[in-house]
This record gives C-alpha cells, sequence and structure tokens, in this order.
C-alpha cells in the first residue's frame, strides 16, 4: 500500500481527509484506486482521455513523474504519492 | 622569574619567523600569498589594512582563529609595527599551528613602502551595535552586514508574505526596500499582515509599512509604489534591484514576475500560502529552473482559491515569509546553499517540511535554449480561457 497525498484545493472531494491509503503498483492505478475511493477528485486531475492537467503536478516521493515515467512509473509499497497544484495565495 | 615586556619580545622573537613586506608584497601580487590575519585593535583596522586580510582583534585570537584557519594553514600574523604579531605567534605556536610568521614592521612598513591597501566603508558605532549579532557571524561579520546595507530588495505585495519578509529585511539592515502594493490596510488583514496595525487601516500598505520601518531601523531606504504591476512598468521597477520576493496573491502576477526576473537576471524568491499550507523556492535566472519550469500552466480558477476564499493560517505567513528573508540574505550575500531546484513545503497541520525537487525543463518556453521569451496577457491566460485552449491544442 502507499499513500496520496492530498493537496488543500482538492481535500473537499476527499471529504476533507489530508491523505488516502491506496493499492497499485503504477502511478496510474494508484491514481485510479484514487478515484475509486473519492470519484469527485478525477475530473480535478484528469482530462476527459485520461491526461493528467497540465496545471497539475504529481510526485512520487521527491520527483516528478513526467521525468519519470509518468503514470506507468512503478510506485512501491510505503511510497508517497504527493499531487501539487500551484497556489497563488500571499 | 619576572619578565619584561622586552624579555617577552626577544624569546618570540626567537621562536617566531618574521616575514619581510617586499616578500609578502611580491606573493600577495602573484595570487599566491599566505592568509594574513590582522591583529589589531577594530579602529585601527578601520584605518586602513593589507587587501585580502582577515582581521581578528588579538583579544579574540584564540576564539576566532578556528573560524578562519586549521593549524596546518600557512598565517601571517600582522598588526601595526610587527611586535604584537610576534607575540601572537606564540599563542598560535601553542595552538599547533606549525606554519605561522610574524609581519616585520606590520602595516605601518606596508603603507610606507607604498603597497596597495583597503580603507573599508566601515559600519558607525551605533551599526556595530545594532547589527553585532550578525557580525559575530563568521559568514555574515561586518563585511557582510555593510554589503546588506548596499542591497535593495524589491518586495511585490505587502501583504501576508510581504509584511514578515520586509520587517525582517528592515530588522536585518538591507539598506533600501521597495514595496509594490496598491492595496489598502483592512481590519481583516491584521490577523497575519504584522507590519500594519489597527490605527493604520485604510492606508496604502506600501506607506503603512513605510512607518513600522521607519520606526524599526533609519538606516533602511523605503521606496513605495502604490500601484499594481504589470507589464509595461515591470523592468522599470526590478532594474533597481537586487532581488525580487514575490509575495502576491494571484497566478496572473506571479508568471509575470518569473517571465521579468529571467529577463532581468534578477533572482526571484518565491513563496506561497493557503490555509495550512506553504510553498517555496528560490528561482535564480538561467542557473536553476524557473517558475514556469515547476507550474507550467496555471490551474483554472476553481482550483486556485485565494486565501480571501479558502483562508489562511495567520502564522503561515511568518513561517512561509521569513524563509523568504532568509533566502534574499543568503542570496545577497552570495552564502549558503539556496532554495534552487527545490521546493519545500510546510504543512502546519503535520508540522512537517518536504522538499521535492524541480529540475530545469529543457522545453521550458520561459528559460529553454529554444524559449523565445516575450510578456503575454497573463490576465487572459490565468482566467482559464488562454490555458483550456491551449491544453486542448495540446490534445
Amino acid at each position: 500500500m502507499s499513500t496520496v497525498r492530498i493537496p488543500p484545493v482538492l481535500r473537499q472531494s476527499t471529504g476533507g481527509e489530508r491523505t488516502v491509503t491506496v493499492s497499485g503498483a503504477t502511478v496510474g492505478e494508484v491514481l485510479d484506486s484514487l478515484y475509486e475511493q473519492h470519484p469527485a477528485v478525477r475530473a480535478q486531475l484528469q482530462t476527459p482521455e485520461g491526461d493528467l492537467h497540465k496545471f497539475v503536478n504529481v510526485y512520487l516521493n521527491d520527483e516528478d513523474v513526467r521525468l519519470l515515467s509518468w503514470l506507468d512509473t512503478e510506485v512501491a509499497d510505503g511510497d508517497t504519492l504527493m499531487i501539487l497544484p500551484a497556489m497563488a495565495g500571499g | 622569574m619576572a619578565r619584561s615586556y622586552q624579555d617577552l619580545l626577544a624569546s618570540a622573537r626567537e621562536q617566531v619567523p618574521e616575514v619581510q613586506v617586499p616578500d609578502l608584497a611580491s606573493r600577495h601580487a602573484s595570487g599566491d600569498g599566505p592568509l594574513v590575519i590582522d591583529i589589531r585593535e577594530q579602529h585601527e583596522w578601520d584605518q586602513g589594512h593589507i587587501p585580502g586580510s582577515v582581521h581578528i582583534p588579538r583579544s579574540f585570537l584564540e576564539s576566532r582563529i578556528a573560524g578562519v584557519a586549521r593549524p596546518g594553514t600557512e598565517v601571517v600574523l600582522s598588526c601595526a609595527s610587527g611586535q604584537r604579531s610576534l607575540l601572537a605567534g606564540v599563542t598560535l605556536q601553542d595552538m599547533g599551528f606549525e606554519n605561522v610568521a610574524s609581519l616585520a614592521g606590520g602595516f605601518q612598513r606596508w603603507k610606507q613602502s607604498g603597497n596597495d591597501f583597503d580603507v573599508p566603508q566601515t559600519l558607525t558605532p551605533d551599526q556595530r551595535s545594532r547589527y553585532s549579532r550578525h557580525v559575530l557571524i563568521p559568514e555574515i561579520g561586518e563585511a557582510g552586514q555593510i554589503k546588506l546595507l548596499n542591497s535593495k530588495a524589491l518586495l511585490i505585495g505587502a501583504g501576508g508574505l510581504g509584511s514578515p519578509a520586509a520587517f525582517y529585511l528592515a530588522a536585518a539592515g538591507v539598506g533600501t526596500i521597495g514595496l509594490v502594493d496598491d492595496d489598502v490596510v483592512e481590519a481583516s488583514n491584521l490577523q497575519r499582515q504584522i507590519i500594519h496595525t489597527t490605527d493604520r487601516v485604510g492606508m496604502n500598505k506600501g506607506e503603512s509599512a513605510r512607518v513600522a520601518i521607519e520606526a524599526l531601523n533609519p538606516d533602511v531606504t523605503v521606496n513605495t509604489y502604490p500601484y499594481r504591476v504589470s507589464r509595461d512598468n515591470v523592468l522599470n521597477l526590478i532594474s533597481d534591484y537586487d532581488v525580487i520576493i514575490d509575495g502576491t496573491d494571484n497566478f496572473p502576477t506571479r508568471y509575470l514576475m518569473s517571465d521579468a526576473s529571467l529577463m532581468t537576471r534578477v533572482p526571484l524568491i518565491h513563496a506561497s500560502i493557503l490555509r495550512f499550507e506553504g510553498h517555496a523556492s528560490t528561482f535564480l535566472p538561467y542557473e536553476g529552473p524557473c517558475y514556469r519550469c515547476l507550474f507550467p500552466e496555471p490551474p483554472p480558477p476553481d482550483l486556485a482559491p485565494s486565501c480571501g476564499e479558502a483562508g489562511v493560517l495567520g502564522v503561515l505567513c511568518g513561517v512561509m515569509g521569513n524563509i523568504m528573508a532568509t533566502e534574499a540574505i543568503k542570496v545577497l550575500l552570495g552564502i549558503g546553499d539556496p532554495l534552487a531546484g527545490r521546493l519545500m513545503i510546510y504543512d502546519a497541520l503535520d508540522m512537517a517540511f518536504t522538499e521535492l525537487k524541480i529540475r530545469r525543463d529543457p522545453d521550458c518556453p520561459a528559460c529553454g535554449p529554444n524559449a523565445q521569451l516575450e510578456f503575454r496577457d497573463y490576465e487572459a491566460w490565468c482566467s482559464g480561457v488562454g490555458a483550456h485552449t491551449a491544453a486542448a491544442v495540446a490534445r
């Protein structure tokens, strides 16, 4: 199992949960597992075609998955996936 | 048996080798000089010293030497006439320094022989007292403090992030602080914007910050710009400054500042906040990634609520604003490792700092090798129309 960290702006789609425990061997499977538990998150992260929106960054531990193998990046037990939209507040 | 000063000096002269001024000068000129430590008092040092020498007053020699030299380091001690430096040489030998010498004739002979010397810009007695805790830090010292006093920081926004950042930069003695903000102080700002006060509600934020900064530190020159930063004025605004601190509350300005920082090559210190979470990074133009390498496109408005819409823990502003101030001071002084290529995420609820790697995007439309950087209509782009169009094209 791995952990997905939910940013503040998406927490209304996860019932306020800040982290979600998920299964899955790749980033894509982990996100699918997240969408199963919290369907409202999908539309905020993905285009209708299933690509991640460009304004959403996803990090596996401390690396951007765009620079790894994107949705096929392997996820190990205990890894943390961080969803990171930009924030503008100041 | 009692020993006189002359006795001590004579035995020191037997024990500590002496270096002649012409020998030191020629090694200095060739760039191969030893470490010269000037052990005179502050007021003597202030009147002139050998270029490149390090100042440690004799009374602090034992306690501070480890900060500048190791026992194996070749050290030449210098004083006014070459006597105190001989005695100091004995002390360093006692501490295990084997390669220590004394400059014969000291600084007087150095100067009389026609060699170059530096007369430093110095702190006034008031400044020496005010900044004493900085001056004590080897990485800052008097030279670093003078550098800060000669530095100029431009703060975009004097709100949640700008307030603590400006306050601490002013306290630190950053000599010129520019504040760009078209907004006025409101009662709802005071839960976090600590540079403002209840009796200044209604005043322009830059002007309100000026009152606080001038009361805190008369060394600081405050420039206020009571308007919004825009494509038309940004390059003029930045051109006078050494570092930009971006504490704005909207995406159009964030992208504008990122592009302007690249165009002018002025470092950009970034932070953003929402509820209990803060992000911070330092963007060094063309040395590290830029804001657009990190976030190529702004999120749609519904995924990017402002603090006014979603709230923010007041204290969080202090943490993130002071990370910005810390980064600004490091960049201005050229010390330490800046947050370049790293995004620091602070979660106040977990009390956890997480660091993510940011890489330079080789295809970055702003700082990539093939980028043709020019200002765009940031308002339209960030209002969603442009972003979604771009996304549709990409698909």
